[in-house]
């Protein structure tokens, strides 16, 4: 059986400075299933990290309303977990410190909790590392460093917005796999913001292609992909790839 | 390792810079003899005057005459421990306005342009009414001193605050922070170096804050000497505290820069 563990019903959302009124969103309605990895793409500007902000509880939405796991948003919940654009590690912090800041935050940090932070840095390739500093870790550690502070206080919808686009392209390619594996490993629903068309392709069970501002649903496209061994590199190779590229890109219509 | 062979090119590099790092030493050094022996050779051959401008030999003399009764380490000590005193509680009540208005923008707002004129009114003009409102002790050299500081520590560690990546906030206010929180996890921490600076700037103004404190209340300290020997027309002792109090100054610039160095080392 399908469960939605986020659904958003007609939602908007304007932003109000003193030069105007911004709508970001229009009357927007999505649902996530369970254990789905959705990637949203759109236009630079149209409001993803607005939905984002919402669906996590940051930002009221100005009308319509979000449930996650069938409970009305309210606030910032320890179901939702936010991975930002940079990773956003505390230069003052060690890596295991980083991790455990959620913990610490939502006053959860006791001997269970640490341990089960100490099982992902170990099963994640951290372990030798956790009293390191990050300026000591390579641009794709850090990353991963960064999703273990998001697991930590073990969200089970993941929300993340651009995470790799401060990387090359050669350490986003391994590092996307890398974190793909992971979420997949750890059961998680994921909600991926990119400007990656190839990136959400190989990743996604679904995208939303929205508008530009006010984002608007543009198109949804389920992605089925023939490849072996399911992983966004592999899947790269599926005679559908293409395909799926070149119409998702039409729709972003892009001018230059 | 190709590495670890060092080239004839880049130990020749490497000797090009230690020599030219090892000429500004001792170019430097070489100026402050100069100084001095172009001083002394100037009073001894009466080119100036050393009863107005003071001597090298007299003021050897004066340290020596006050190491002798001890009141040289007295004086110093009062005027560095004030000091320390001084930039510390500047800093430290500076930083604590400064999370207020961090706290609140109203209120940060509504204190703005108070700040700025304070901020450009000379501290020192108020020392004379220090004095009177809380007479002529120790506590109004303090008093003088954080008000040299305190309003340059609210500005810059608010600065700091206003600075805090906004990112780090938001991922903060994901996790649930509540805004203690946002201050003590993030806000405080990334704004350390610029509350290390300040202080290192305090440094500097506290003891101008110090030595105008001690010429007003007249009691001790290098100031107090300074003052004194001015009145009773010993240049020798003024010319002494002034040198004591360069390098008393640089000590304790040189400790904070040196603290702060260590502190980034961690980081
Ligand atoms: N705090 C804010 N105040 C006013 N306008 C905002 C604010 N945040 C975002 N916006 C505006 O809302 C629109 C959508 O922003 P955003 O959700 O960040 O877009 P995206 O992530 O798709 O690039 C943009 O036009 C942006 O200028
Ligand atoms: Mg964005």
């Amino acid at each position: 059986m399908v469960e939605k563990v986020v659904e958003i019903k007609n939602v908007s959302m304007n932003y109000h400075t003193l030069s105007g009124e911004t709508r970001a969103i229009n009357n927007l309605s999505l649902d996530i299933n369970n254990g789905e990895f959705v990637s949203i793409v759109g236009p630079s500007g149209c409001g993803k990290s607005t939905l984002l902000s919402m669906i996590s509880g940051i930002l009221k939405p100005t009308s319509g309303s979000i449930l996650v796991n069938g409970e009305p948003v309210v606030g910032p919940s320890s179901n939702v977990g936010y991975m930002l654009q940079k990773d956003h590690l505390f230069g003052w912090r060690t890596v295991l410190k980083n991790a455990t800041l959620g913990l610490e935050i939502q006053k959860k940090l006791n001997k269970e909790s640490q341990a089960y932070v100490e099982h992902l840095l170990d099963e994640y390739g951290l372990s030798e590392f956790k009293h390191h500093y990050p300026k000591q870790l390579s641009g794709g550690m850090r990353q991963r460093a960064a999703l273990i502070r998001t697991l930590a206080t073990n969200p089970d919808i993941l929300l993340l917005d651009e995470p790799f686009s401060a990387l090359d392209y050669q350490t986003r390619l391994a590092i996307s796999e890398e974190i793909w594996l992971i979420i997949k490993k750890e059961r998680k629903t994921a909600i991926f913001v990119t400007h990656d068309i190839a990136e959400a392709v190989a990743a996604s069970d679904r995208i939303i292609v929205l508008s530009s501002r006010p984002a608007e649903i543009k198109n949804i496209h389920d992605i089925y992909l023939t490849c072996d061994l399911k992983t966004p590199i592999t899947c790269r190779e599926a005679p559908e790839f293409r395909h799926y590229f070149n119409k998702i890109w039409k729709e972003l219509d892009v001018h230059v | 390792m190709y590495n670890n062979v060092v080239s004839k090119e880049h130990q020749e590099f490497v000797k090009a810079h230690k020599l030219r790092k090892g000429s500004i030493i001792i170019t430097q050094i070489a100026l402050l003899v100069l100084f001095f022996a172009l001083w002394e050779i100037a009073a001894h051959y009466k080119w100036i005057d050393p009863f107005i401008m003071s001597q090298p030999s007299r003021v050897l003399k004066t340290i020596i005459n006050l190491t002798k009764d001890g009141s040289i380490f007295t004086h110093t000590g009062i005027t560095v421990s004030e000091t320390i005193i001084g930039f510390l509680s500047g800093t430290i009540l500076g930083t604590i306005i400064a999370i207020l208005l961090w706290w609140s923008e109203f209120i940060a707002k509504v204190l703005d342009p108070y700040l700025v004129v304070l901020n450009a009114l000379p501290k020192t003009a108020l020392g004379p009414i220090i004095l009177v409102w809380i007479g002529g002790t120790v506590s109004s050299i303090i008093v003088m001193a954080l008000l040299i500081s305190v309003i340059v520590t609210i500005l810059n560690v608010y600065l700091a605050f206003e600075s805090c990546d906004e990112d780090k906030v938001k991922l903060l206010r994901t996790l649930g922070a509540s805004k203690l929180q946002i201050l003590t996890k993030v806000v405080l921490p990334s704004s350390i170096p610029a509350i290390i600076s300040v202080l290192k700037i305090n440094v500097g103004l506290s003891l101008v804050g110090v030595i105008v404190g001690e010429f007003l209340v007249s009691r001790a300290g290098l100031g107090y000497l300074i003052i004194y020997g001015g009145q009773v027309f010993k240049m020798d002792l003024v010319m002494t505290s002034v040198l004591i109090l360069a390098v008393a100054a640089a000590l304790m610039y040189l400790s904070v820069a040196w603290f702060e160095k260590k502190l980034n080392k961690m980081r």
